[in-house]
């Protein structure tokens, strides 16, 4: 271990993490996009589409994202859509997270109890009332464990974006190590900044699942 | 020539070539998955201990595998094994130890999570007959935990399988790495190619994963009845 040596990387780490956090963020915010629209339109059983969505989340789910972005990043150019590194980092992202999201929020919606639904029809509630006011609101309380598991999950998928060159943290490690051959201190580096994003988050997402766990209640 | 570049698939050996790289990534997967079922048992067993240091150790293994990213362990265990323990293996078998050990942290939490939801009054009942600590497990608990865990122990392997796409980071010649290959050899006279060789590994991912995952769903679904 050389103290200069980590000294001397951590600026270009900075740079990977900052990275690393803003890829992240807009891939999962994508995700949650894509996956709360898939299970609405999933919940509502809108025809033909929660067939399309059903192949979509198989596929998706069932493919390594490695894959997933070569084929955006290096096979798509051959049919004419040639986009950026970091575009496809985010659709790849997106790709992958919307159908977790999507399983993620179903689960939620679909473990509501029955006796809430049959309270609410009871008392004369519309179909579209009895989603906004019951099934949703619970609904996404009880996804919640769920889907902080796919932000975790999702934030350490980025790791995969070096594959294409993307400087995000695994990607300037991995530069760092060819440059200098000096992979002790690199590797630690490269744990330790994950360990930064990681462990706050999850300390934040467990309180917050707390906070909203008023969905399992009366249960 | 055709225009659709299919032909480089089935050009040549390619195709039996592919199906090789295919044979790599799935005997990788299914060794480590073996390995680290059988740890990830005895680990998730020592979870359910009273010994707080055992436990807190095993905490602290399973923590740091969910944290750092698997390509990253890859590269811990490529790097530091020949450096620092002067352990020169193939990349194969890095592959298989890294991979065995991530799933046998991640297995503990399922086995763990599985047996504490075995009823109580199981485990008094065994108790009550005389049985010892290790009959208790052997023939009380985990065949019990084992219906649990099921389901999650299959999309523990289907992640098993999509995490072998990373092998071809360090140089394991998979079928990615295959697929490369090719590509390469033919992007002169076949430039779509590259379409047609990453849309079959999309594909053979997706066939071997995908009865997987369909059966952990009928399982998952059949457990909550």
């Amino acid at each position: 271990m050389d103290t200069n040596i980590i000294q001397a990387a951590i600026p270009k780490f900075i740079e990977g993490f900052k990275v690393t956090i803003w890829l992240s963020l807009i891939g999962i915010i994508g995700a949650l996009i894509v996956g709360l629209i898939c299970s609405l339109l999933q919940y509502f059983k809108v025809p033909i589409v929660s067939k399309i969505i059903s192949a979509y989340i198989e596929l998706s789910r069932n493919t390594p994202l490695l894959i997933q972005l070569f084929f955006l990043y290096y096979a798509f150019p051959v049919i004419g859509l040639k986009l950026s590194a970091t575009f496809c980092g985010f659709i790849g992202l997106t790709f992958l997270g919307g159908s977790y999201m999507s399983e993620a929020f179903s689960g939620g919606f679909n473990g509501v109890s029955n006796t809430q639904i049959d309270a609410g029809k009871a008392i004369g509630m519309s179909r579209r009332q009895l989603a906004r006011y019951v099934v949703f609101p619970q609904g996404l309380s009880l996804s919640m464990p769920a889907l902080s598991a796919n932000i975790i999950f999702l934030i350490k998928e980025t790791s995969i974006f070096s594959v294409i060159a993307i400087p995000e943290l695994t990607n300037t490690a991995l530069d760092l190590i060819g440059i200098y051959y000096r992979s002790n201190e690199y590797l630690l580096m490269l744990v330790i900044a994950y360990a930064i994003i990681l462990i706050p988050l999850s300390i934040v997402l467990t309180i917050l699942e707390r906070r909203v766990r008023y969905g399992s209640f009366g249960n | 020539m055709d225009h659709l570049g299919t032909s480089v698939l089935f050009a040549g050996n390619n195709f039996s070539r592919l199906l090789g790289g295919l044979w790599t990534t799935i005997w990788i997967a299914l060794l480590a998955l073996l390995i680290g079922l059988i740890l990830g048992t005895f680990l998730g067993m020592m979870r359910t201990f009273k010994n707080r240091p055992v436990r807190l150790i095993l905490r602290l293994y399973l923590e740091f595998f969910r944290i750092v990213p698997t390509v990253v362990l890859l590269f811990l265990a490529y790097y530091i094994l020949p450096r620092q323990l002067n352990i020169n293996l193939p990349a194969e078998q890095v592959a298989v130890l890294t991979f065995a050990l991530w799933v046998a942290a991640e297995f503990s939490d399922i086995v763990r999570g599985a047996l504490i939801s075995v009823p109580k009054h199981q485990r008094e009942s065994g108790l009550a007959i005389g049985l010892t600590h290790w009959q208790l497990f052997r023939y009380v608990l985990l065949p019990q935990a084992l219906t649990l865990e099921l389901p999650a122990t299959i999309n523990l392997a289907t992640r098993v399988v999509k995490t072998t796409s990373l092998l071809m980071l360090i140089s394991v010649m998979d079928v990615i790495n295959i697929g490369q290959q090719i590509i390469e050899a033919n992007g002169q006279s076949h430039p779509n190619g590259i379409f047609w060789v990453y849309g079959l590994i999309f594909f053979f991912y997706f066939i071997v994963d995908y009865p997987l995952s369909l059966l952990a769903k009928k399982l998952n679904a059949a457990n909550q009845h």
